[in-house]
């Protein structure tokens, strides 16, 4: 049988500098969705009011990021800025600004959808019961809300999981990166090592956006 | 014989929406274990008089009161006026993540801080006189139109309230639910409650109202006792509008 080069896991401490990639994709990842969801709750707030000016703005912000590649985005505050400001941004800031950009916008367009998806008459209904504002939404238009937004943005974290793999494009040595220097440092003694160590990789992205998503699907069907 | 209390006095009230004009001048004293109930074709402003009463929308004019006490939705003590008036709604609105006992004590023990152990037991009461008690622990979802729609009228129930109000409460049901929610509200009037119904049901407006207004155009039109309002109707408009609910015969 072929060499599938997992072997080439256990040479030195390699095994350890693809978990530390792990670790900082997650990072960037989590620290984005920490910061993403209460901006994100707050955009969607403001989304849902009716000024025209607010309207405007939120449009064209969610229109950016959905239009632009997330990549150019990347490009854009690693590089653009340096230059244009004159300011150097670390590489894993710059991936968590650019992707708490994203979240906000996607966990604000979430939001948006799931506050204006409760009819009026649960308002209603709950103000003919004599509950006060505050009351309503702590008893009534939250946990509905709440309800209609984890699953979606649960998707959402995982996606955001997913796409750091990007930031290895401006530097970042996060778990892809890593793969591909050891995949390299062994090219001459293991040449089929980029099978066995991607396919570690991937176990590697399964076992962090499984669980988020068995969590997604245990609390979708437990408030369906 | 000495009139019942004044319960509930509507004085010369007014209600548009953008320049258009829903009631133009509508006056209605309501004393108390009356059961009056308000016809009208739709669009007449038959729905939107009962939420101006409950201060869900506001008036342009007029004056609305519950045993003297003004109603206006921004005052603040219109949650104390609200606890006083249950309403049930046509789409009967219950709180599709809580079950049907949590629906119906969460008013009284969040807004009225009764004790959950008397809410509960007094909600096990009145489900169980409606029919449902067997649902307590399930959710709106699992129920069928007539159930929920008699949860609803336990829900209002619960803030023991001294007037109801029931917007077409049957429109949206089945209509072999129907006769269980009416059932459910014949028994209600029977024991003395003062409500305010909205209805297309005219058999059964025939059978529980005291008195019927008749509404139309924003304006009341006629009212009187049920067998003076279907069987005599004064009025061309209210001859009209009853013979929407007959047919010719198409036999000869």
């Amino acid at each position: 049988m072929q060499d599938l080069g997992i072997s080439v896991l256990f040479k030195g401490i390699n095994m350890q500098r693809l978990l530390l990639g792990l670790w900082a994709a997650l990072r960037i990842s989590l620290i984005s969705v920490l910061i993403s969801i209460p901006l994100g709750i707050l955009t969607g707030i403001v989304m849902t009011l009716r000024n025209p000016v607010t309207k405007v703005l939120t449009r064209v912000y969610l229109e950016i990021v959905r239009i632009m590649p997330q990549m150019v985005l990347l490009f854009i505050v690693f590089f653009g800025v340096t230059r244009v400001f004159g300011i150097n941004l670390p590489a894993e800031l710059s991936s968590i600004i650019v992707f708490s950009f994203w979240g906000t916008a996607e966990m604000g367009d979430l939001v948006r959808g799931a506050l204006i998806s409760i009819p009026k008459h649960q308002y209603e209904s709950a103000a003919a019961l004599a509950m006060s504002k505050a009351q309503i939404y702590l008893y009534i238009i939250i946990p509905q809300t709440l309800r209609r937004l984890v699953p979606l943005s649960i998707n959402l974290i995982t996606r955001m999981i997913k796409t750091t793999s990007l930031v290895m494009m401006i530097g970042v040595v996060e778990v892809l990166k890593v793969a591909q220097q050891i995949i390299e440092a062994n090219r001459k003694t293991s040449p089929n090592a980029a099978f066995g160590i991607f396919a570690v990789v991937f176990l590697l992205y399964f076992t962090a956006c499984w669980p988020i998503s068995l969590l997604s699907r245990y609390l979708e069907k437990k408030w369906s | 014989m000495e009139r019942a209390e004044e319960l509930l006095k509507l004085e010369h009230v007014k209600k548009a929406y953008d320049g258009q004009e829903v009631l133009k001048d509508f006056s209605l004293t309501v004393h108390r274990g009356e059961v009056i109930v308000i016809v009208g074709a739709s669009g007449c402003g038959k729905s939107t008089l009962l939420r101006c009463i409950n201060g869900l929308e506001p008036i342009q004019g007029g004056r609305i009161s519950l045993q003297g006490q003004v109603i206006d939705g921004r005052a603040k003590n219109i949650a104390d006026i609200r606890q006083k008036i249950g309403m049930v709604f046509q789409s009967y609105d219950l709180f599709p993540h809580k079950t049907i006992m949590q629906n119906t004590t969460l008013a009284p023990i969040k807004v009225q801080k009764r004790i959950r152990a008397d809410a509960e037991k007094e909600a096990e009461e009145l489900l169980q006189r409606v029919g449902i008690l067997d649902k307590k622990d399930n959710y709106p979802r699992q129920l069928s139109g007539g159930q929920k729609q008699r949860a609803a009228i336990v829900r209002a129930l619960m803030m023991h309230p001294e007037i109801m109000l029931f917007d077409e409460v049957t429109a949206a049901l089945d209509p072999e639910m129907v006769r269980e929610v009416l059932d459910t509200m014949l028994e209600l009037a029977r024991s003395g409650m003062t409500m305010l119904i909205v209805t297309h049901e005219m058999s059964f407006a025939k059978a529980v109202a005291d008195r019927v207004v008749f509404l139309d155009d924003g304006v009341t039109v006629e009212e009187g006792t049920p067998e003076e309002f279907f069987e005599r109707p004064k009025t061309e408009r209210a001859k009209r509008f009853l013979h929407t609910f007959e047919f010719d015969s198409v036999k000869k």
